[in-house]
């Protein structure tokens, strides 16, 4: 039996952020107020401050369940993927399990990946079902990224947005989920870090002293700190070659996809890689105006949004890549 | 491949807000008024797709005039 998506929902805190707040909390960046457009993004949206990842991630598979009338009673394993765990012990997805009233019988695990994370995702649940360890794999991503800001952070606070999706993997005789590719660069992980509060670095009071760039972005080590110009690069770098890799090892060529659904970084880096790969505009579905960049879940939005409104379709092949914090990648072709 | 003059006009192209034909190939690009993030990267793509060569942030600093720029994405093209 081959493992392939059967459904995916997705689930946003409620409170919006959008550029009007945005413009009003830095004033001063109303004067490239035109070429941020290109950026692609008007609104976000923002976890309440009790609103874990976990808590969004039990709103999407709700979601999931009632929209695409599937039972929990069905799921035999939990995939978690966030940054932001509700303890450092147990498992959050084990407490999913509880919330959603899945049977014990089940399966649970977390994993910590970033834009990557959905790809990763797919790639662990199609080596559950197809060496048949279970059948029906409920993968939740989940991201509250957005309160690891430091309040003076402007370019994080433009680009990223709260959310979570929820995905059902299932098996069925066709193909459904491809080869991937994967790719990690750690000796650039200090391109998007969050440096103290883990097991290397403890948060100290060094850890609040503000740091701030060349164009006027602050940060400390207690916040979320991106080179936003390095991983454009990265992302220019990386992304053609592993789009290439990817129709080699799925044995297909540009003609045999219906359409990209990339990582949404940011709608500028996207239509620059597009135009780099002659990637025809019907052949790419976005979905990050109202959304911001929901970090592992931009993926599985770009595709519910796109089956919803019809861009997408069953019997498509999709070619998803994921790009990020890490340094990694990962891509794979779905046929719907 | 693009001489230096269309490499003034189109990069001016790419910036909302900049008078047209204010851009000369000795205008010091990373002094327009409200240079920012966003106009490094808009030239990083703009390097990208007409000459196929990614800048980094150091290549960027290295550079003062739209000339010096051109010269550079010249060089480092193969």
């Amino acid at each position: 039996m081959k493992a392939y998506i059967q459904a995916i929902s997705y689930h946003l805190p409620e409170r919006v952020f959008t550029n009007d707040d945005f413009f009003s909390l830095f004033p001063e960046s109303l004067n490239h107020k035109s070429n941020l457009k290109k950026i692609g993004i008007s609104e976000r949206r923002i976890a309440a401050p009790d609103e874990t990842a976990s808590d969004l991630a039990v709103k999407a598979a709700e979601k999931l369940f009632a929209e695409h009338q599937i039972s929990p009673l069905h799921v035999d394993f939990i995939l978690f993927c966030a940054q932001e765990f509700d303890y450092y012990t147990p498992t959050t997805a084990c407490i999913i399990q509880s919330r959603l009233n899945i049977p014990t019988h089940c399966g649970a695990m977390d994993f910590n990946q970033g834009c990557t994370g959905y790809v990763y995702g797919l790639s662990l649940a199609k080596g559950f079902i197809e060496s048949m360890a279970c059948r029906n794999v409920l993968l939740l991503t989940a991201s509250t990224v957005t309160r690891k800001f430091h309040p003076r952070d402007r370019s994080s606070r433009f680009l990223f947005g709260d959310g979570a999706a929820a995905t059902l993997i299932c098996t069925r005789e066709k193909q459904g989920i491809g080869q991937f590719v994967f790719g990690t660069d750690g000796s650039r992980a200090d391109r998007i870090i969050i440096r103290d509060g883990g097991a290397r670095n403890p948060i100290t009071e060094a850890s609040f002293v503000d740091i701030s760039d060349e164009f006027g972005n602050t940060t400390n080590q207690a916040s979320l700190y991106m080179n936003g110009a390095a991983i454009f690069n990265f992302g220019l770098k990386t992304v053609p070659t592993v789009i290439t890799e990817t129709l080699l090892k799925n044995n297909k060529s540009m003609e045999d996809i219906d359409m990209f659904v990339f990582h949404q970084a940011n709608l500028f880096l996207i239509q620059t890689i597009a135009k780099k790969m002659n990637i025809p505009d019907q052949k790419i579905f976005n979905f990050v105006e109202t959304v911001g960049n929901t970090v592992s879940s931009t993926i599985p939005i770009v595709l519910a949004e796109g089956l919803k409104c019809g861009k997408i379709r069953q019997g498509y092949t999709v070619l998803v890549c994921g790009f990020g914090t890490g340094l990694s990648w990962a891509a794979t072709c779905i046929e719907l | 491949m693009m001489t230096l003059e269309e490499f003034t006009v189109n990069l001016e192209k790419e910036f909302e807000g900049v008078e047209p034909g204010s851009f000369t190939p000795d205008t010091h690009y990373r002094d327009i008024k409200n240079w920012s993030s966003i106009y490094a990267l808009i030239v990083v793509a703009f390097v990208d797709l007409n000459f196929n060569v990614i800048l980094n942030a150091t290549d960027l600093r290295s550079t003062n005039t739209i000339r010096e720029l051109y010269d550079l994405a010249v060089q480092k093209h193969v």
